[in-house]
């Protein structure tokens, strides 16, 4: 029994991940109706950027906002340079495009910082009050931090102007540039924000992995996973989803399909998902009318 | 001289070439055009599903790692010749592609990545699953015997696998130019297009989607069974999710939606690491993304839609459609 | 008489000239390299040996080569593909002209080229791999390992523990793959039939996974008292950090690929890595015994002058000096004979060589029946600061 909660825990540190690059994935799903395969690489980018700060000497407290700011510049800077170029072409075009994205992400990450790992710095001291056995000062810190995020994403999406605007944007293009929202922005603005928010996933998840070139690849596939699980357009509930992949992931391993097939669970989710009901758990059904 | 009459000199000065070449050149280049020869066959399947028919894939390398091993373990366990595992290796993917195409009906461009995207990311480790080992190999992969020449004295090793591969492909080629020529070639591009409006007019989406899933999968698997005889070698750690990236890049860069092209995306992706090897080891896969992402924006076409540009302004006689 | 001695300068002129066309690879000023390397992709870590082995043939040229002859590596990348190394090895080997394949990294490269070199007659010379199927001089006569493999080092971890600690129960963490398999293997051996009722669990992980948490809860709750770790330095970084945490603390062994305090146990944390046990045969940067040791000043030095930017707690350096050494060593052997076979032959005739940067009590030994150049260790311990030697040096035969 005790094994069995230990197995629970740990999977929802492991889901904290995963609900939190699910959230960045939903974030630009709602604000750009695209599928960002990079999501992953940037976030991992990010996090380098984190790294080299502090190695330089910057505090943790100044690093983070830091590291955010430069993300959300980056995130904006891709769409208003590169994404914009297909935003009208076939869907395939921006597959490709964001396919791009990942590899040159990934290789320039190893090209410049190495491909040993790197220990990444966490703001949750190892011996904590909250820590345990079970789950660590970080592993929890980072479940409260994933929480906090989502919090914020849900209201600003539900309560503000700008978060309904950059809705409208992703929606309905043509209507709302009738009503006076300038698209264009929008989609750079919500690239920005998903960017931010993967380079939050990714400081708290590269003291947990430890940081290299190759740390989010795996962590797509499951973000991807939660993501669909969840709702593509819902970042509560893909968030709810993260951590349902996350404890299913470590169940399913430890006493199912046994460890070599965990990746297989996730491949499972999502052709699951997809086939069988397409809006996740949570999501919005979306009917085209012809 | 006329288009159709510049382009059949073309092509049959190409075959001459192609024919010629394995005689003068060493035995180190013949085997790199006999993994061009490869390539082009694997993408010419994914064109067919992602460019004329807008499924969009990037798990091919899956397709191409069941024809692998299927020629291997042919080989291996059960002592089939080679040349008989080709065709079967064929068969099952065209199979498999099929069921696989089935459930993908209801999935539209971006999430058909996405579950083509987790199947080549799971595909490593499905073959390493400890319950088939017995058959893969597990996590040690297969020797494959590499075929001798049975004309010994005209042709070695190498230049017969050359051959063998160049005459695959030109059948598959025809067969793929024919089919995509007629009544079957419209259809896909229409359902590619406006898949509404095919359906309105009589076309059997379904049916279409799924048969070109499966014929794009036995392409490809046919590729792999032909790349595994090369190689000599399947393992796991030969098909990840790079060798799915390597295939859509060759197949943005020949042109999508172009089956000349496939031959300069095939050339591409089996020349350039090396070239770009030279400049920095990180180079190769930075160069690709960035490849990717140019050919998007600036030429959405590929090499074979700028060569098509070109051929217009060269030759202006006939303003046929693709 | 004059006829004889004209007909035997003929004879010696033509084997003269044979001789040279049977020396691929080889001129009066220089003998070519070939070798495959992941340099990129995901096994890039290792491509530091490559660098180092680099920065290693240009001081041997600096200094004048090998009788003459300077050393011309060329090192290029596989990605740790197999199709691509056999790609590689066949234009080094064919348009390039290499003499050999040195220290080609990674069991499945290796094995995918194994059969192509064995029938072209090129020596696969110092494969960077601990795949014992390495070391096989009946069946491939033309491969040859370095160093010890990983069917050794866990033979001599389970005879450790079944003269120190008999009634301890093991489990084992390993990655699913030729790497991680071999130590299951190799504890086989050496546990024999033992094995069933002492190895309570088995856990493997594959490199896509983003953790192993999941394993190490799952080997705690079985209830092993000593846990033997053969991953990658990621996951060896994350196993050490996680057994801490969870408050576990058993007989904890780890592969000797992850034992370097820069690269794995600071990032882990060194208060975390107190107490792992591996099986050592060159010597650690860090260790302060060897502070002074001439040895590894001579690898500090050479460190210093080629390699400045590097990192020197990174134990691939240490690798690769050694390894290179050996090959020197071979080549100076080989005198003005650098056919591939007597290369071979001169490979497999290395009479105790100690390395500057082997362990004292080692030595490399090879003999045309023995293709298993460093079958020895030393098990030691990590203290905080460095691997603190214990026991006797074992042999893993």
């Amino acid at each position: 029994m005790q094994a069995f909660l230990h197995q629970l825990l740990s999977g929802l540190a492991t889901g904290a991940i995963y609900a939190s690059l699910a959230v960045a994935l939903v974030t630009i799903f709602k604000t750009t109706h695209h599928v960002n395969f990079a999501q992953g690489e940037l976030a991992m980018f990010s996090t380098y950027i984190a790294w080299s700060l502090i190695q330089k000497g910057l505090p943790y407290w100044a690093t983070f906002p830091a590291t955010l700011a430069v993300a959300f510049v980056a995130g904006v800077v891709i769409e208003r340079v590169v994404v914009r170029r297909v935003e009208h072409a076939p869907v395939l075009s921006v597959v490709i495009v964001f396919i791009g994205l990942l590899v040159i992400c990934n290789s320039l990450a190893g090209w410049i910082f190495g491909f040993s790992i790197k220990a990444m710095a966490s703001p949750f001291p190892s011996d904590a009050w909250y820590g345990s056995a079970y789950l660590s000062a970080h592993e929890l810190g980072m479940i409260a931090v994933t929480l906090a995020v989502l919090l914020c994403v849900f209201l600003f999406f539900r309560f503000t102007r700008l978060g309904l605007a950059m809705r409208a944007a992703a929606d309905n293009p043509e209507s709302s540039r009738l009503v006076g929202v300038r698209v264009g922005w929008m989609l750079a603005l919500g690239w920005g924000f998903a960017a931010a928010l993967g380079a939050v996933a990714g400081m708290m998840a590269a003291p947990v992995v430890y940081l290299e070139p190759n740390m989010m690849t795996g962590v797509l596939l499951y973000g991807f996973a939660a993501a669909l699980l969840g709702g593509i357009d819902n970042p509560w509930g893909a968030a709810l989803a993260g951590f349902i992949v996350g404890v299913l992931e470590n169940l399913a391993g430890a006493y199912l399909v046994g460890t070599q097939l965990k990746l297989a669970v996730a491949l499972v989710v999502i052709v699951g998902v997809v086939t069988f009901k397409p809006a996740g758990l949570f999501g919005r059904r979306l009917v085209v009318r012809v | 001289m006329s288009r159709g009459a510049a382009k059949i000199v073309g092509l049959a000065a190409l075959g001459v070439v192609a024919c010629a070449v394995p005689f003068v050149a060493s035995s180190f280049h013949v085997f790199q055009l006999t993994q061009i020869v490869v390539y082009a066959i694997a993408l010419l399947g994914l064109n067919l599903l992602t460019g004329f028919n807008g499924q969009i894939s990037l798990g091919h390398g899956a397709f191409y790692a069941i024809g692998a091993y299927t020629t291997a373990i042919l080989l291996d366990k059960v002592g089939f010749p080679y040349w008989a595992t080709v065709p079967i290796a064929g068969a099952l993917c065209f199979g498999v592609g099929f069921l696989f195409g089935l459930p993908a009906l209801r999935l539209e461009g971006p999430y058909l990545a996405l579950a083509t995207f987790a199947l080549a990311v799971t595909t490593p480790q499905l073959l390493k699953v400890n319950a088939l080992e017995r058959w893969t190999g597990g996590v040690q992969g297969l020797l494959v015997e590499k075929p001798g020449s049975p004309i010994g004295g005209v042709l070695d090793a190498d230049q017969w696998l050359y051959f063998l591969s160049l005459g695959v492909a030109f059948g598959l080629y025809l067969v793929a130019w024919n089919l995509l020529r007629g009544r079957t070639g419209r259809a896909l591009m229409a359902i590619r297009d406006h898949p509404i409006a095919a359906a309105t007019m009589g076309i059997d989406t379904a049916l279409y989607k799924s048969l070109t899933f499966g014929v794009s999968a036995c392409y490809t698997g046919v590729a792999g069974a032909l790349g595994a005889l090369l190689a000599g070698f399947v393992s796991p750690d030969s098909f990840t999710i790079l060798l799915s990236i390597h295939f859509i890049v060759g197949v943005v860069v020949g042109g999508i939606a172009s089956i000349g092209g496939m031959l300069f995306g095939a050339a591409f992706v089996t020349l350039v690491p090396n070239l770009a090897d030279r400049i920095s080891q990180a180079a190769p896969w930075a160069i690709y993304g960035a490849v990717l992402i140019a050919f998007m924006i600036l030429m959405p076409t590929g090499a074979a839609g700028f060569a098509r540009a070109v051929a217009r302004r060269l030759f202006r006689g006939g303003n046929q459609p693709i | 008489m004059a006829r004889t001695a004209t007909f035997v300068a003929l004879v010696a002129l033509l084997a003269g000239v044979a001789s040279a066309k049977d020396t691929p690879g080889v001129t009066a000023t220089e003998i070519k390299i070939g070798q495959t390397m992941p340099y990129s992709g995901p096994a890039s870590a290792y491509g530091v040996i490559g660098k180092g082995e680099a920065a290693y043939f240009k001081m041997i040229n600096e200094s004048g080569g090998i009788n003459g002859r300077k050393i011309n590596l060329i090192s290029v990348d596989d990605g740790y593909s197999p199709p691509k190394t056999v790609e590689q090895a066949r234009k080094l080997v064919e348009s390039e002209g290499v003499a050999f394949m040195f220290q080609t990294l990674g069991t499945a490269p290796n094995t995918a080229i194994q059969k192509y070199l064995q029938q072209k007659q090129v020596p696969q010379l110092f494969v960077a791999t601990g795949a014992d199927k390495f070391g096989d001089p009946k069946g491939n006569p033309w491969t040859m390992g370095w160093q010890p493999s990983y069917r050794i080092e866990s033979r001599i971890y389970g005879r450790y523990v079944l003269k120190e600690k008999p009634d301890a129960k093991i489990c084992v963490l390993y990655q699913n793959d030729d790497f991680g398999k071999d130590y299951l293997i190799g504890l086989k051996e050496a546990l024999g039939d033992k094995y069933a009722t002492m190895v309570v669990k088995e856990a493997s992980y594959e490199v896509t996974d983003p953790t192993i948490d999941s394993q190490v809860v799952s080997l705690q709750g079985s209830g092993c008292t000593a846990l033997i770790t053969a991953a990658t330095p990621k996951f060896a970084a994350q196993t050490i950090r996680k057994v801490f945490d969870i408050g576990w603390k058993p007989l904890h062994f780890m592969s000797n690929v992850s034992i370097s305090v820069a690269a794995v146990l600071q990032p882990a944390g060194v208060d975390k890595s107190v107490g792992i046990i591996t099986g050592i045969y060159l010597k650690d940067p860090n260790d302060p015994a060897f502070k002074d040791d001439p040895g590894m000043n001579e690898w500090r030095a050479f460190m210093k002058k080629y390699m400045p930017d590097a990192d020197t707690n990174d134990a691939n350096y240490v690798y690769a000096y050694g390894v290179a050494t050996t090959l020197v060593q071979v080549l100076k052997q080989c005198g003005n004979d650098l056919s591939r076979e007597n290369i071979m032959k001169q490979a497999a005739n290395l009479q105790g060589l100690k390395l500057s940067v082997a362990i004292p009590g080692t030595e490399i030994r090879t003999s045309p029946s023995d293709y298993r150049p460093f079958s020895q260790m030393q098990l030691a311990r990590f203290n905080g600061k460095s691997f603190e030697r214990f026991g006797p040096v074992l042999s893993g035969d």
